[in-house]
């Protein structure tokens, strides 16, 4: 559908952060790809993307949208739209994923991905969107599966009903976050191994795994918090694997982005990536 | 089934005393109950913490407590009006100037506007930097009508305070103690990282009339009396505050005299 072929490597990758920039050029560890939020670099010029210029001759680059609000009732905001295709125009990077999720309302944008219920409205509303950024960029796009802390009653269909009806209908791909699985199953009651059974993962292009923090709701049921501020929880490296097993390998991004840590404890996450990895036949 | 809109979300959202929207359920069917809050949390937070990265200054100032309440405040008066928030607090310094209770620190407003200005020169466009030779031996009347371009990181900033005082006695180790004096500032960006510097007097009319496109004799016409012409051009060439010259009918200007034939 689209020209682009570029796509991301299979390897482990991290989200880039600016205090890490030297000593991931020059000690990358097994990290063999990049993912930068796409509205970090919508400034005119300086350091932010004179670093960006820099690691992407050096590696492979995914652009992480997180504003564009793509669950929204409202239009697009074509603002947004077009920002987003200036920066993927000049830094033509392997991959460009945004969430299942909105973040923007009556022009206001409330910098977080907010809950949407799996309605027929629903699921026509993001496919529209979809294709209008799709059409816009000139390639295909990954949407990524949310964290959940609350469910909507008036929903029709599954969270994997709703993505493999997106995939269907739009050709995207699916960024397919473990950590947001793990996290929701627990928060919502069901098996996230049942989740990863249903889920369309031939559509998926890249995996996530970040950190989640643990609280609890009104009645002491045990509420995840998708906080990506700490190493990646035991249970999520099993899910992980029975990932893998059925994928075969996927490019896989460790994020930290609260309490972000030393480089060398990024690399090492990196590096237990690159293990999970390694024991997936191709 | 009660649907809950998009726009009955955020109202709940931006507001704790409203009703956690019905039509929203844990995964039991129960109401979601503080479930909700995770979202208000989510925004009031990261608002939060974007305006203290933005603004670090005003917020040691204000000290963890007042700061916290006033980026609440602000949040709800003025929610961002774009994804991308290296922009978000524009207009913090003048929700600041309007509350009431902060009569004494009058300042303050001041301050925001200067952190604002570091940040807008973080990420202002990149420019090359004029050659010195090029402004060597020129005739004073091509001089004169010539007009200088200041690169697109040059930020002015006029204050009845003694803002940049203020703000390097609270940023940085063994400043002096701010006297009361109006203070005049230009931030430039030599390669990434912003600075300040104090204008003398006559300078921020010479800037903010070459910022104007005005000639450079206007410029300094507009300076007035007393005003040190060689250290403010030094300070602008070593800052690399200035990309261009443009010499009008004189052109076109040979980059160094050496290149001449």
């Amino acid at each position: 559908m689209f020209d682009h072929t570029a796509s991301l490597p299979p390897l482990p990758g991290v989200g880039y952060k600016p205090q890490h920039y030297a000593e991931i050029l020059q000690d990358p560890g097994p990290v063999g790809w990049l993912e930068v939020h796409a509205e970090n670099y919508m400034g005119d010029g300086g350091r932010p993307l004179a670093q960006l210029r820099a690691l992407s001759e050096r590696f492979p680059i995914s652009v992480h949208g997180v504003g564009l609000s793509i669950g929204g009732e409202g239009r697009l905001d074509r603002d947004h739209l077009a920002r987003l295709k200036h920066l993927v125009g000049w830094l033509d990077p392997a991959s460009f994923s945004e969430h299942l999720a909105w973040s923007t309302h009556d022009t206001h944008f409330f910098n977080d991905l907010l809950p949407l219920p799996y309605t027929e409205a629903t699921l026509a509303r993001v496919c529209d969107h979809i294709d209008e950024v799709q059409e816009t960029l000139g390639r295909r796009m990954l949407l990524e599966n949310p964290s959940s802390y609350l469910a909507f009653a008036e929903s029709t269909l599954t969270e994997t009903e709703f993505l493999r009806a997106v995939v269907a209908r739009t050709g995207c791909g699916l960024l397919l976050d473990v950590n947001n699985v793990f996290v929701s199953a627990t928060n919502l009651g069901y098996r996230p191994q049942d989740y990863i059974e249903d889920f369309p993962l031939e559509a998926v292009g890249e995996i996530h795994l970040g950190g989640h923090d643990e609280d609890e709701d009104d009645h002491g049921a045990p509420l995840l918090i998708d906080s990506h501020g700490r190493e990646v929880a035991d249970p999520v490296w099993a899910l992980l694997d029975l990932t893998l097993a059925r994928t075969g390998p996927r490019p896989l991004l460790v994020e930290w982005d609260t309490d972000v840590p030393d480089w060398p404890v990024l690399r090492d996450e990196a590096a237990r990536a690159e293990k999970a990895l390694s024991h997936v036949p191709a | 089934m009660t649907a809950v809109s998009q726009s009955a979300f955020r109202a709940a959202l931006l507001d704790a005393s409203r009703d956690v929207p019905d039509g929203l359920r844990d995964g039991q069917g129960q109401p979601a109950g503080r479930r909700y809050a995770v979202y208000r949390n989510n925004v009031a937070v990261s608002l939060r913490e974007a305006l203290e990265t933005g603004f670090p200054a005003v917020a040691k100032l204000l000290g963890a407590e007042n700061f916290a309440h006033l980026a609440g405040a602000y949040l709800r008066a003025d929610p961002p009006g774009s994804p991308v928030m290296m922009h978000y607090g524009a207009g913090f310094p003048a929700f600041l100037a309007a509350q009431e209770a902060l009569g004494k620190l009058g300042y303050l407003a001041d301050v925001a506007r200067l952190e604002l200005a570091m940040r807008r020169a973080y990420h202002a466009g990149d420019a090359p930097r004029l050659d010195p030779a090029r402004l060597q031996g020129l005739d004073e009347a091509v001089l004169l009508a010539a007009r200088l371009t200041l690169a697109p990181h040059v930020v002015l900033l006029r204050s009845p305070w003694p803002v940049l005082s203020v703000w390097r006695y609270t940023t940085l180790a063994d400043q002096p103690k701010p006297q009361a004096r109006a203070e005049d500032v230009m931030i430039v960006r030599p390669e990434y990282d912003p600075e300040p510097h104090l204008l003398p007097p006559g300078a921020f009319a010479f800037l903010s009339a070459l910022q104007a496109d005005e000639s450079f004799g206007d410029a300094l016409e507009a300076a007035g009396d007393g005003f040190d012409l060689p250290a403010l051009l030094g300070l602008l060439l070593q800052t690399g505050a200035l990309c261009d010259i443009d010499l009008g009918d004189a052109e076109p200007a040979p980059h160094s005299p050496e290149d001449r034939p």
